[in-house]
């Protein structure tokens, strides 16, 4: 049975007092809590996090690329193309 | 049917590429200028990066097997707690590797998939057995110092996650060198079975850690356009060179001997080193090394075993949803 | 003739720390056995993390013990070379991990406790133990936070995965009474508030333990024969497997350093 993709979510820090949160990676989790946790086992192991935040990749909403030349229309859209990112009903299959 | 998908660009996937979004992308490649993943880049740099970062995320995780085998028998408290510490500093690298060819649109899932089939390729040095401690040492020393040598260049590379990645990763890496050469060091300074132990895993290791840099530039398919979109910054013989010429003087401090009788030293300076057999690298790269079959079975009985905690944490987080939806519509 | 193995002078206090570094050892020697071999790779890097603390901890209290005894022991001499009958950890950290229900089941029934125990030590009269418990404390508490979301997730999970942790969380109670006991060794050691009396963290541990396995719509055994023996050197046959690996380079390569 094929498992489903784990969502994926993007992780923040702030190492310091003071600091702004930063963007770090990602990491794949089942839901929020596992995702807070794996980010304090992966982005934290030498000490670098006062404060945490995760986001399902997904609910981001990103500006269109930074170099105006580019022909895309000035829309919102997702940080990145991943697959789980767009929904794709059940009948068209695995994709 | 795709929700929101504007930043698709579908047409350069079917090839249909416009010749002046080309040319003013490799402009931004000249100038120093990080790709980041929503920016235009051609289907073929966007291919090339998933390869070659889910390859590297690939050697990381599956580099864990060779030197976990020898946690459970580290020979005191302190190599226990470095290896087992080093290991998981190699997971955590797989991590940042996969999560940065994620931004290229493939998702772990199937990179691992691939992986697991025997489709995609990791480093191949990692299809060689660890027979004793001294292994773990030699691993440390050569392995991580050759790996170094590839990765402080990836730290410009044109795409920017993966240029963050690998410059997290060096961070870390700093000291896996270090500790391997430490071991290696107290064995070449120990009992007359300890410094034997040093050698007779040199000699195993030596020539399969030259192949890790590819083959003989010559030969290699991929250098080209990697060359040109700053993927790939120093040719396979230029860091194979610099990492020997590196190399032969820690040996010698270690009063150990390369095994290699007909390597002699030019008027530069540089250590000319004999043939490689690129036979044996063609081998191994074919499945037929030592222990290819155990590594990709270890990992398919990892991710085959684990499949129902998996299952198990996506129902409980679909029940959740469904606790909270049900609680806020009361 | 050379003897195989170290002897130690087992006084109270050198007893009662080396049965805390026993347990951290052999549990943390147990998570690192999961390394490149865990459900997920999220999940190699959370149980690396546990081992690590505990392999840390283990190290910490290893060289209190030497220092205590005062004669040549050392963390090395101490882990690996006492033979299985010298060992004293829990029975519950030794047995093997099975399956990821198994292994974070016995988490959770073991930082239950460790997390009320090093709390409590914090108050130690003895100030290094005062000072690790600090450390450990908070470590524990993370140990216990993981292990409990995990034993919630695999209990309301699925069929398979609740079915799978209602039989390690059957398997592993007759182990959990142990972590209670006292023998006289210690009570001269509660008397003077250098260690605290386990039996009273009891209530606690069962309602934590309880509250985690309910909301996991799970089911606390109702037996309620412990097994015993670790702290006194009688083990399960586990043991001697695991320590023929940790300690194989030291006994095959004697004298030697590494």
């Amino acid at each position: 049975m094929a498992t489903p993709n784990t969502p994926l979510w993007e992780v923040f820090i702030r190492s310091r007092n003071g600091l702004a949160h930063k963007h770090v990676g990602s990491l794949h989790a089942s839901d929020a809590t596992m995702a807070l946790q794996a980010a304090r086992d992966i982005y934290t192991r030498r000490g670098e996090g006062l404060s945490i935040w995760v986001v399902p990749s997904s609910a981001i909403t990103a500006s269109d690329p930074a170099d105006k030349g580019m022909m895309f229309e000035p829309a919102e859209s997702k940080i990145y193309r991943h697959p789980t990112f767009y929904e794709v009903p059940e009948e068209v299959g695995h994709m | 049917m795709y929700t929101q998908a504007l930043n698709t660009s579908d047409a350069d996937d079917r090839g249909l590429e416009d010749a002046e979004r080309a040319a003013h992308f490799q402009a931004r490649i000249d100038a120093e200028e990080r790709i980041e993943p929503n920016d235009w880049m051609p289907a073929a740099y966007r291919k090339t990066l998933i390869r070659q970062i889910s390859q590297h995320a690939h050697s990381e995780i599956v580099g864990m097997l060779p030197e976990g085998n020898w946690i459970t028998r580290a020979p005191t408290l302190r190599r226990k707690a470095a290896l087992l510490a080093k290991v998981q500093d190699e997971c955590g690298h797989g991590l940042y590797l996969y999560a940065a060819a994620e931004t290229l649109g493939a998702s772990r899932e199937q990179l691992v998939d691939a992986m697991l089939a025997g489709k995609a390729k990791y480093s191949s040095i990692f299809n060689y057995p660890t027979l004793t401690w001294a292994d773990i040492g030699v691993i440390g020393w050569l392995v991580d110092g050759a790996a170094i040598m590839n990765q402080i260049p990836l730290c410009r590379c044109s795409y920017g996650p993966y240029a963050r990645a690998m410059i997290r990763v060096c961070k870390e890496e700093s000291f896996h060198q270090r500790q391997g050469y430490e071991i290696v060091l107290t064995l070449a300074r120990g009992s007359d079975e300890q410094k034997a132990m040093a050698q007779d895993a040199l000699n195993r290791w030596w020539w399969p850690v030259l192949m890790m840099f590819g083959p003989p530039d010559k030969a290699s398919q991929h250098g080209d356009t990697s060359t040109r979109w700053k993927i790939k910054r120093f040719s396979n013989d230029e860091l194979r060179q610099k990492f020997v010429d590196a190399t032969v003087p820690q040996a010698q401090f270690l009063g150990l001997t390369i095994p290699d009788p007909g390597m002699t030293q030019d008027g530069d300076g540089h250590w000319r080193y004999s043939e490689i057999d690129w036979d044996e690298f063609k081998q191994v790269l074919a499945g037929n090394g030592p222990c290819n079959r155990d590594r990709i079975a270890a990992r398919r009985k990892a991710h085959d075993e684990g499949a129902w905690v998996r299952e198990a944490a996506a129902a409980y987080a679909e029940k959740r949803k469904y606790r909270q939806t049900a609680q806020a519509a009361e | 003739m050379a003897i195989a193995n170290v002897q130690v002078s087992e006084t109270p206090l050198v007893l009662y720390t080396l049965r805390r570094a026993d347990d951290a050892l052999i549990l943390g020697h147990r998570l690192s056995e999961w390394c490149g071999h865990a459900p997920m790779l999220e999940e190699d890097m959370a149980l690396s993390n546990i081992a690590l603390d505990l392999l840390g901890l283990a190290r910490e209290l290893y060289s209190y013990t030497a220092q205590v005894e005062g004669r040549d022991n050392d963390e090395d001499k101490l882990a690996y070379l006492r033979d299985v009958r010298q060992y004293r950890n829990l029975l519950l950290v030794e047995q093997p991990n099975g399956e990821f229900a198994r292994t974070l089941v016995r988490q959770l029934f073991y930082s239950a406790f460790a997390d009320l125990y090093w709390r409590a030590m914090m108050k130690s009269g003895d100030a290094t133990l005062a000072a690790i418990a600090a450390k450990s404390e908070k470590e524990s508490a993370y140990h216990l936070r993981h292990s409990s979301e995990w034993i919630i997730r695999l209990g309301d999970g699925t069929a398979e995965s609740h079915a799978r942790a209602q039989t390690a969380i059957d398997d592993l109670w007759a182990f959990t009474g142990e972590m209670f006991t006292v023998d006289e060794s210690e009570r001269g050691l509660i008397e003077t508030s250098v260690a605290i009396d386990p039996a009273g963290l009891r209530p606690q541990w069962l309602k934590t333990v309880s509250d985690v396995i309910g909301e996991a719509t799970l089911a606390v055994p109702t037996n309620d024969w412990m097994q015993q023996g670790g702290r006194g050197g009688r083990h399960s046959e586990h043991l001697g497997h695991l320590l023929s690996e940790l300690q194989h380079m030291q006994r095959t390569f004697p004298g030697l350093t590494w």
